[in-house]
């Protein structure tokens, strides 16, 4: 469904604090599936994630994005390919198929201070032009889906650790996106939060999501519903047990 | 269609509560903009409202008037000089005036003395201005006295304090009978101040000027273009200096905007990012931004006008008065007629909104074309 092909991404290149994130890597993934990222910090999981994610392009390399994906996804507007090669897309295509395809869900949750939770839900469908009525009843349906009615209208602010993740994951949801991509979403959750996110995962995978998490955390990459850890070190892939 | 309009409806909607969001920074910003047009359209609708006063004043004034010179200077013109001027084919009228300026110790002040040509004062009654009025608290029927070049004082009466509507030009202004003014200046019945002189045809008022100055070569008519050219030279002079100082205040103004409105924070640049992440395009970010600096701009613009026309039109410019208004210290008190140039408003809009819609989009366009994965990393 994904796959790089020698990607690298260095920074700063050309100078004298230049370094590479992610080098050579090359690697494939299925739809329908939980992937774990593990390494420790600075090992290039969260560039991968980004790369993956349409967020960041590579250096050299090709990503696609291929069959498994929805067409509807990837061409909302209609195209007669179900490949698509993302490294050479311009800018206004590539944040089409980022918020098309993939909801992200941030280390820092990274929810917009002073607005109230269901705006915070209701932003990623801002761009698309739908109904404002139809935007809010979805985003009402996915807070009620995580035991957030009655919070809807709190700024974010006000929220418990777990309740601001969960409407991070309400948001990465609302445009309904094949793919969730989840950076260190338990890095900031005790133990019964990060298992409580780990059966939101399993729960979406039911639905037919595909999860991307990177993680360096035991009670992710050990949980039942991931199907395969990939290890990264140094920019490489070091481990895979698929 | 449709969808455009909802997708700018709910960035629209965005916009508003990000704008309530920051309420200390953007409230700052508000104040001042609002002052810095409130100052600029005051200067602006009172140098245009006095010019258009003074312009009106003067088109009751007469086509000529000659004076004589003498080294250069200013001197009495002699009465004689009226008959060869009334023979100068054109000319219908041909008057003397008395006129001149007497200092007031007791208020630091100087008054326009002048014999009027349409009533005619008793000796010992006078008329003063509505400023001599208010200053020296002298009311008709009051007495009021006069030192005289030769020491001594002189004792009148007032008869009547002059109608306020005239009073950007009568503030200071003394009626009196010719025989009390030529007392008090000891000026000799054969001399006047200057002349006045009705000509037929104003096409020919300058052919009749230069056989006034062949006739007469001690003399200089002065034509009523000049004068009017003079006045509003003086008012543009006098708003140029406000205008000079109101410039500084909108430098000022435009240096403040460009820190407070285009130093992103590093929450606004975290937002940013966090939008482009869930998908938003630059395009999209920067039609925040842009409504963001438009809301605040025609809000602070519209608030700024009306405030400095009714500072202006409704309060006299209080504020600026003392700086625009004559060169006495009897300033005039009165209600300007609301005059609005649209022109100049468009330039003083120009002048503020463009600055700062710009000052608030190129920040914000040079933090949205950054990759979005720099908020992975915050």
């Amino acid at each position: 469904m994904i796959k790089l092909l020698n990607v690298r991404k260095g920074f700063n290149l050309g100078r004298p604090n230049e370094f590479v994130a992610v080098d050579g890597v090359t690697l494939s993934m299925e739809a329908n599936r939980v992937t774990v990222l593990k390494g420790p910090s600075g090992s290039g999981k969260t560039t991968l994630l980004s790369l993956i994610g349409c967020m960041a392009r590579p250096t050299s390399g090709r990503i696609i994005l291929q069959r498994g994906l929805p067409r509807e996804y990837l061409f909302p507007n209609g195209g007669d390919t179900t490949e698509v090669e993302v490294t050479s897309l311009p800018e206004r295509f590539l944040t089409e198929i980022r918020r098309r395809t993939f909801g992200f869900i941030f280390q820092q949750f990274n929810l917009l201070k002073g607005i109230t939770v269901l705006e915070n839900v209701m932003l990623p469908a801002f761009p698309l032009g739908e109904k404002h009525g139809v935007v809010k009843k979805r985003a009402l349906a996915l807070l009620e889906m995580f035991g957030l009615s009655g919070r809807a209208l709190a700024k974010v602010e006000w929220l418990s650790g777990g309740e601001a993740q969960r409407v991070a994951i309400a948001r990465a949801l609302m445009n309904n996106p094949p793919v969730i991509i989840a950076d260190e979403p338990t890095a900031h959750l005790d133990s019964k939060l990060s298992s409580a996110f780990m059966e939101i995962i399993a729960r979406l995978k039911d639905q037919g999501k595909t999860a991307i998490i990177a993680s360096h955390d035991p009670l992710v990459f050990e949980a039942k519903m991931v199907d395969r850890v990939i290890s990264v070190r140094d920019g490489m892939l070091e481990g895979d047990t698929a | 269609m449709a969808r455009w309009i909802e997708k700018y409806r709910s960035i629209l909607d965005f916009t508003l509560s990000s704008l309530v969001r920051r309420k200390g920074k953007n409230l700052s910003l508000l104040v001042v903009y609002v002052l810095v047009v409130f100052m600029l359209g005051s200067a602006m609708f009172l140098t245009e409202a006095m010019k258009r006063e003074a312009s009106l004043v003067l088109k009751g004034a007469p086509e000529m008037v000659i004076q004589r010179l003498l080294q250069g200077r200013y001197d009495p013109i002699p009465m004689s000089y009226l008959e060869k001027i009334r023979g100068i084919r054109g000319v219908i009228s041909a008057e003397p005036r008395l006129w001149g300026y007497i200092y007031d110790s007791a208020i630091g002040a100087n008054y326009t003395l002048m014999v009027p040509r349409n009533v005619a004062l008793p000796s010992g009654e006078i008329m003063i201005g509505n400023g001599i009025s208010r200053r020296r608290m002298i009311y008709s029927k009051d007495m009021m006295s006069f030192n005289l070049s030769n020491g001594s004082s002189r004792v009148f009466t007032v008869r009547d304090v002059i109608s306020p509507e005239s009073e950007l030009v009568s503030a200071d202004l003394v009626l009196l009978s010719e025989g009390d003014f030529r007392e008090i200046f000891e000026l000799p019945s054969t001399h006047a101040t200057d002349l006045v002189v009705k000509i037929r045809n104003p096409k020919e008022l300058v052919t009749v000027a230069k056989k006034v100055m062949e006739l007469l070569p001690d003399t200089r008519p002065i034509i009523r273009d000049e004068m009017v050219r003079t006045y509003d030279s003086v008012f543009d002079w006098r708003g140029g200096i406000v205008t000079v100082l109101l410039m500084m205040a909108l430098l000022a103004f435009v240096i403040l905007a460009w820190e407070k409105a285009s130093g992103l924070s590093a929450d606004e640049k975290r937002e940013i990012g966090i939008l482009k992440a869930i998908g938003w395009e630059t395009s999209d970010v920067i039609a925040v931004k842009a409504y963001e600096g438009l809301l605040i701009s025609f809000f602070s613009f519209t608030v700024g006008i009306l405030l400095a026309y009714g500072h202006v039109f409704f309060f006299s410019a209080a504020l600026f008065a003392p700086a625009m208004k004559g060169w006495s210290v009897l300033y005039p008190d009165f209600r300007i007629t609301p005059f609005v140039d649209p022109y100049q408003v468009a330039v003083l809009f120009f002048l503020t909104v463009v600055p700062y819609t710009v000052a608030t989009i190129v920040p914000s366009w040079r933090a949205a074309i950054v990759d979005p994965d720099s908020v992975m990393r915050s």
